[in-house]
């Protein structure tokens, strides 16, 4: 009796228990976040950057938020944010790559090596001929691709675990790197190679980086009203004007403010005598004032980030990874061919280190049997503090260069403040712990 | 049941063996359109295996399948599905971290013309069909992990009638459901078979399945002890084919029945 008459009552309670919930989630910060769909994780991470650099520049007297300083930081991020778009793939399907420091290695020097002493030598090309950068990038996005391909194809096909197989590679690679030269540094590398490592030369000036951020700018715009579009067909909850509105013109002003920034970083003064002199200008008193704007190796890596973040959310490959990362076993009964998305995931991330070895070796203008050492650690940490859960299924592209961004800026903050190299492992250690510590927090909370 | 019509599906001798224990041994059983086939058994009785070569996700070492009389080569489930043959695992097997659509199209994604996810038409779709199972479910944009019991399994049933089926098979499918949602799956399961989809129903609990079951067929250490129409056998009966082995008058003895000589 008391069972058929209790019955109902707490079904209601319930419900009305769970209303209540949801209305007290709703505050005036629930209700903007809710309106504008925007990721609270994200949010927090650019707080947390915003933090880094006002911090450093009250501590530096000024000198971290300068267009100088911040021009620099994302030329010296981008190898590592590269590659971290990558990482997040693998460590989203709960696999690891310890080798792509190592890969990078090897890469870099197989680009040295062909444009600087095989192309040379036996084509009989100079430096400077047109095709000599091509077919060295070429060669080495060639290998970058086959290494990945092997180590894929390792821990996919014959279900040796991802830990081993990229530590054995992480020890191989390196090992290949110095068999290419004997240990011998390659170097200078050709001139139109050398645009992809920033510089004065390596960057596109004020006038395009204008160009590159309105074109930006109208894309944001696009995008927003497609996805308008695209719920309305479907007739699904819109977000409030006001709201689409705020994210765009927040998302616009912030392009543009870091073309601004770019381009108030202006050429040295030597460079621009020499400029003036190859181009017959006479220099005026106060100088020329010629701005790098945006530098060639952060356009790639914002376009690799493009690339990927399209990749992972916008094709079938991306929804496997997610799905093999969230369940591996349903995805294998979904009928997803999951060996052949593994393998393919670690061909991308090699192909990603062989582009963050163009980077380095075009910026050393040389490559070394050491480059790109114990930047897997960077690049694992910036996914990882990017939000990538190593327990797999969770991650975003724009998540681990924000985290590369961090990781650059608390280093780059340290060097400015005269801090010693030991010291700086040491901050830089407890930040990635303490950061993932946090995350824990906040998915715990989110449960 | 006219049984000398095709069956829509004939499983033949199959067997198959992990590591030196056979799991499933020699087993055979089939399936007519507006069937419900009840595969009953304990705890390790071979059931799940059974199907799950049916489905796709383990290789037999020996046997045949056959659809509407035709052998078919099934490796793995992306063949069984292209045969129409569905599962609803156990386990539901879905990915906790995407969302409802995506997850009732896992590996069978639509697209948009330029090859992208269509993820809007996705969940459009999802939203139809989720409507019918579970009218009162509305969380498309929340991953999986997040979702009761119930909702879980909705998703994981919904995928299955999703791609017009004509084979379903539903392993355990009220373990996880409260009374109600176990009348609603019993509900669904009549009006699917009214649609002439043939359905496998296993358990181990004759309670859950007996009066919905036209045939019961029982397992025991990996062989069929017997099949029998449920008109033909009572609860009891059918008890002592899982416990004992014993067959009774009215089943077809299996290879697995207790020797009675």
């Amino acid at each position: 009796m008391t069972q058929v008459t209790t019955g109902k009552p707490v079904a209601q309670e319930a419900q009305e228990f769970v209303d209540r919930a949801r209305a007290s989630e709703t505050g005036p910060v629930g209700r903007f976040l809710q309106a504008t769909e925007l990721d609270t994780r994200m949010l927090g991470m650019i707080g947390a950057l915003l933090v880094i650099w006002i911090g450093f520049d009250l501590l530096s007297g000024g000198l971290f938020l300068t267009p100088r300083n911040l021009w620099n930081l994302s030329v010296q991020s981008s190898s590592v944010a590269v590659m971290a778009t990558g990482m997040v793939l693998v460590i989203v399907t709960r696999n690891i790559d310890l080798s792509v420091g190592s890969v990078l290695g090897v890469c870099g020097m197989i680009m040295g090596v062909t444009q600087a002493i095989l192309l040379p030598r036996y084509a009989g090309w100079s430096l400077g001929d047109p095709s000599i950068w091509v077919i060295a990038l070429a060669a080495g996005l060639l290998v970058g691709l086959a290494i990945g391909a092997l180590q894929g194809f390792l821990i996919a096909y014959l279900g040796i675990p991802a830990f081993i197989v990229t530590l054995g590679g992480l020890l191989v690679w390196r090992g290949a790197a110095w068999w290419v030269t004997s240990g011998q540094t390659v170097a200078p590398m050709d001139a139109t190679f050398r645009l992809m490592g920033g510089g004065p030369e390596g960057s596109i000036g004020a006038t395009w980086s204008w160009v590159v951020g309105i074109v930006a700018c109208v894309a944001v715009v696009l995008m927003l009203v497609n996805g308008r579009n695209q719920r309305k067909r479907f007739r699904f909850p819109l977000r409030p004007v006001w709201a689409e509105t705020l994210v765009g013109a927040v998302a616009c002003i912030l392009i543009l403010a870091a073309v601004w920034v770019a381009n108030s970083y202006p050429w040295p003064a030597g460079t621009v005598r020499k400029y003036a002199e190859a181009n017959n200008i006479i220099l005026p008193d106060g100088g020329l004032f010629i701005a790098h704007g945006i530098a060639v190796p952060v356009l790639m890596a914002i376009a690799a980030g493009i690339i990927m973040t399209f990749i992972t959310t916008r094709t079938r490959f991306g929804r496997y990874v997610f799905a093999i990362g969230g369940n591996p076993e349903a995805a294998e009964l979904a009928g997803i061919n999951t060996r052949w998305v593994t393998m393919k995931i670690f061909m991308v991330m090699g192909f990603l280190a062989a582009i963050s070895a163009a980077i380095s070796t075009a910026r050393l203008n040389a490559s070394t049997n050491a480059q790109g050492t114990l930047d897997e650690l960077l690049v694992i940490a910036a996914a990882v503090i990017g939000g990538t859960s190593l327990s797999g299924g969770v991650g975003t592209v724009a998540g681990a260069m924000l985290g590369a961004m961090l990781m650059q800026s608390l280093q780059s903050g340290m060097v400015l403040l005269g801090v010693d190299t030991p010291l700086q492992n040491i901050v830089v250690g407890i930040v990635l712990v303490l950061a993932v510590w946090l995350d824990t927090l906040y998915r715990r909370r989110m449960q | 049941m006219d049984q000398m019509h095709t069956p829509l599906v004939e499983l033949k001798n199959i067997s198959i063996a992990f590591g030196g224990i056979r799991a499933v041994d020699d087993a055979s059983i089939d399936l007519h359109s507006g069937e419900v086939v009840a595969l009953l058994g304990h705890n390790g009785a071979g059931k799940s295996t059974l199907i799950k070569i049916l489905s796709g996700a383990y290789k037999r070492d020996a046997g045949t399948i056959l659809v509407n009389g035709e052998e078919v080569p099934i490796a793995n489930p992306r063949d069984a599905k292209k045969y129409g043959i569905e599962t609803i695992y156990q386990t539901l097997a879905l990915a906790d971290n995407v969302d409802a659509a995506a997850n009732l199209f896992l590996g069978r994604e639509l697209r948009t013309a330029w090859g992208t996810l269509d993820d809007v038409a996705m969940e459009a779709e999802a939203r139809k069909v989720m409507g019918r199972l579970n009218p009162r479910f509305q969380r498309f944009k929340e991953p999986v992990s997040k979702l009761s019991g119930g909702q879980r399994q909705s998703v994981a049933i919904a995928r299955a009638i999703l791609f017009n089926a004509r084979i379903l098979i539903m392993d355990e499918p009220t373990a996880a459901l409260g009374p109600q949602e176990t009348a609603q799956v019993g509900e669904l399961v009549k009006q699917l078979k009214a649609d002439g989809i043939g359905i496998f129903l296993i358990s181990h609990d004759i309670h859950d399945v007996f009066d919905l079951a036209d045939r019961v067929c029982v397992m025991k250490n990996g062989q069929v002890v017997g099949t029998a129409r449920t008109q033909d056998v009572t609860k009891d009966e059918v008890l002592g084919m899982i416990i004992l082995g014993k067959c009774p008058p009215g089943a077809i003895v299996g290879p697995g029945a207790m020797n009675l000589s």
